[in-house]
C-alpha cells in the first residue's frame, strides 16, 4: 500500500482530498490528511463580520464535514518535513511516512515582524480581519466606535486576497454612511504599492471609486513601525500617518513549519514550478495555494482552479508520466465597493483584468471591471458555492481552470509582470 | 507602448516609462533613466541594480524586505540611494516592470 500525505486541511488541502479519493484506487494508496484545527474557516467571510453581514457562526464548520469517506484525518501539529527520509514528524512525536506529499499549509498573519505592532494596543485600536479572532474583535470594536480617524494599511506584498483591504475600506464607507456617522470618520488607505490600482485598465476604470467615496490615498507606505501610544505609522522615507482606529494586514508568511523543514523562501513561501505545481524541494513534493510561492494571487478561486490541474499531474507522476505544465496563474475574484455592488475580475499571470462579460462571452450576467448589483449578489453566492462544491472538489459549470479570452476587451499585447 | 531613445538606443517602454523588455536594457540606458529620476549612479546602485535583475530573472517578487534582507543594502540605504519610492525608481532603472498588485 503507497501512501499520500496533505499537510493542512483548509480550502486546498481539502480540495485535494476530495479531488484524490474520487481519482485514486483506494486499494493501491491511503490518504491521510493532516490538520491542527477543528473548524474549517471561510475566510472570505471575515472580509463581511465586522461590518455584522455575516455572523461568526456563518465562517465556520466543523473540519471533518468536508473530508471524505477513505481519507483519514490526524488532527495534530505538524512539525516538520524530512524530505530526505520522505516523513513528516508531528508535534505528540509520531512520524507519518509517505511516497507523495502535498503542502497545503496556507499563509497566516505575521504581525511581530513589524516593529510595535503587537502590544497593549493590538485589537484594542490595532486590528487586523484576516483571522476569526481578528474580524470578530474588530466587529465589537465597530459597534459603538464613535469616529475619528479609520486607517486601513497594508504592511507588505504579497498577501493573500489582495483586494480585500480596499474592500474594507469601501465597505466601511458604505457602513459609516448607513449609521449616519459618515461625517465623524475620515477613511484613509495606505499601501506599500503606487496607488489604489496598479494594472492600467484597472487604473483607468476605477480611479474614481476612491473620490467618489472620499477615501484619502496614501501610496509608496513602507511601514517600519507601529507607535502605539503615539497612534501613528511611520515609514522607512521618514512618512507618518496617525490613527485613531488602524486595520492592518500585517505581513503574510507561510507557516514556521516550512523554514524548520529547511526549506521555504524569506517568508516561508514554498519554492514551486508555476506551471507544474511541483516543489523545486523534490520530486515527491507538491505544493497548492497560499503555501507556494507562485506569481499567482492567494486566493481560494486560484486554489480551486490549481486543484484541478495538481490532480491531474499527480496522476501523471503516478502513471510515471510527464507532468503537464499549464497552470496560467488563473484568477477570479469579486471586489466589493459598497452599497450593494461589486466589481468583478478574471485574470492570469499575462493578462491583466480587463471589462467584458463572464462567464458566457457577450451574455454575462456578471460584468467585469463593472460595479453591478449582480456582481454583489455574486460574491454573497460565493459563500454557498465554497461550502457545497468548491472545497468539495466539484467542478463549477462553465468556468475552466485555464482562462478565457472571450468576451474580454483586451487593448494591446498581453503584459507579463508578476502579481502579488 | 511607446518607443524612447536613451543612449542612443531605441527601446520600448510602457505609458509609466518602465522598460518592457529587459534584453533592450544596457547601463549607459540605466544611467539615463537614473538621471530622470534625479539619480547619479555610483558602484552601490549598481549593486542593488544587478540583485534587483537577477531576482527578476528567477521570477521573485520584489519587496522593501526582500531588499533589505539581501545582503547586499539595508532599508536604510536602500532609501538613501533611492529616494522616496525606492522600489519604483530603482525597478525602472533596472529596466523591470514596476512592482505591481493584482489590479
Ligand atoms: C479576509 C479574507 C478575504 C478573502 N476573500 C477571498 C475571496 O473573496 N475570494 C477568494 O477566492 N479568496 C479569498 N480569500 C483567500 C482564501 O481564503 C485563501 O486563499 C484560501 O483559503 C487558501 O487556501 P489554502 O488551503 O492554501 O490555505 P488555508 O485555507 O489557509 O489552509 C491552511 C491550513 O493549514 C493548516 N496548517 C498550517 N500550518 C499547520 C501546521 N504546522 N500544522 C497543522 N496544520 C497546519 C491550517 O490550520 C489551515 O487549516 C480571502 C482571505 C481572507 C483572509
Amino acid at each position: 500500500m503507497k501512501h499520500l500525505l496533505i499537510l493542512g486541511a483548509g480550502t486546498s488541502g481539502t480540495m485535494m482530498a476530495n479531488h484524490l479519493r474520487r481519482e485514486i484506487s483506494p486499494e493501491e494508496w491511503a490518504i491521510t490528511i493532516v490538520d491542527k484545527e477543528e473548524t474549517h474557516y471561510y475566510q472570505p467571510g471575515f472580509l463581511f463580520v465586522p461590518f455584522d453581514i455575516y455572523k461568526p457562526k456563518q465562517v465556520k464548520k466543523s473540519i471533518d464535514k468536508f473530508i471524505p469517506k477513505g481519507v483519514q484525518l490526524v488532527r495534530e501539529k505538524i512539525d516538520r518535513i524530512d524530505k530526505d527520509q520522505n516523513l513528516v514528524r508531528l508535534q505528540n512525536g509520531r512520524e507519518i511516512a509517505y511516497d507523495i506529499l502535498i503542502i497545503a499549509t496556507g499563509t497566516d498573519i505575521a504581525p511581530q515582524e513589524i516593529e510595535g505592532m503587537e502590544g497593549d494596543h493590538w485589537h484594542k485600536d490595532v486590528f487586523d480581519f484576516y483571522t476569526y479572532t481578528g474580524s470578530k474583535n474588530l466587529r465589537n470594536k465597530l459597534k459603538d466606535w464613535e469616529g475619528g480617524k479609520l486607517v486601513v494599511h497594508i504592511c507588505e506584498m504579497p498577501i493573500k486576497c489582495p483586494v480585500a483591504p480596499l474592500e474594507f475600506a469601501f465597505l466601511a464607507d458604505s457602513f459609516f454612511i448607513h449609521k449616519g456617522m459618515r461625517d465623524k470618520v475620515d477613511i484613509t488607505f495606505v499601501t506599500p504599492l503606487d496607488g489604489a490600482f496598479t494594472k492600467p485598465t484597472a487604473s483607468k476604470e476605477l480611479a474614481y471609486l476612491l473620490d467618489e467615496k472620499n477615501i484619502h490615498l496614501v501610496p509608496n507606505f513602507n511601514i517600519e513601525r507601529v507607535d502605539g501610544e503615539g497612534k501613528k505609522i511611520h515609514d522607512y522615507g521618514g512618512k507618518e500617518v496617525e490613527y485613531d482606529l488602524l486595520v492592518t494586514v500585517p505581513t503574510n508568511m507561510g507557516d514556521p513549519m516550512i523554514e524548520r523543514s529547511g526549506f521555504g523562501d524569506d517568508l516561508n513561501f514554498v519554492p514551486t514550478n508555476k506551471a507544474t505545481l511541483q516543489t523545486q524541494v523534490k520530486e515527491n513534493i507538491f505544493a497548492i495555494g497560499d503555501a507556494t510561492n507562485i506569481p499567482a494571487s492567494k486566493a481560494g478561486s486560484v486554489a480551486h482552479f490549481e486543484a484541478e490541474i495538481l490532480t491531474e499531474n499527480i496522476l501523471r507522476y503516478i502513471r510515471g508520466e510527464e507532468l503537464k505544465a499549464h497552470f496560467d496563474g488563473h484568477a477570479n475574484c469579486f471586489i466589493e465597493t459598497g452599497h450593494g455592488k461589486a466589481l468583478l475580475i478574471d485574470f492570469n499571470y499575462t493578462h491583466e483584468p480587463v471589462t467584458g462579460s463572464f462567464p458566457l462571452p457577450g451574455v454575462g450576467p456578471l460584468r467585469l471591471l463593472k460595479e453591478t448589483h449582480m456582481n454583489h449578489l455574486g460574491k454573497l453566492a460565493f459563500r454557498w458555492i465554497y461550502w457545497n462544491m468548491l472545497i468539495k472538489g466539484k467542478h463549477i459549470p462553465l468556468v475552466s481552470s485555464e482562462m478565457s479570452t472571450a468576451g474580454k476587451n483586451y487593448e494591446e499585447e498581453a503584459e507579463t509582470s508578476p502579481t502579488s | 507602448m511607446i518607443e524612447k531613445t536613451y543612449a542612443g538606443i531605441c527601446v520600448s517602454c510602457n505609458e509609466e516609462g518602465y522598460l518592457t523588455d529587459l534584453s533592450q536594457w544596457n547601463r549607459q540606458i540605466g544611467t539615463e533613466i537614473a538621471k530622470e529620476e534625479g539619480i547619479e549612479m555610483s558602484d552601490r546602485h549598481w549593486e542593488v541594480v544587478n540583485y534587483i535583475q537577477d531576482q527578476f530573472k528567477k521570477e521573485v517578487p520584489l519587496t522593501i524586505r526582500k531588499i533589505g534582507k539581501s545582503g547586499v543594502v539595508d532599508i536604510k540605504e536602500f532609501y538613501a540611494l533611492f529616494p522616496e519610492g525606492p522600489l519604483k525608481k530603482a525597478s525602472r532603472i533596472s529596466g523591470i516592470p514596476k512592482p505591481v498588485g493584482c489590479i
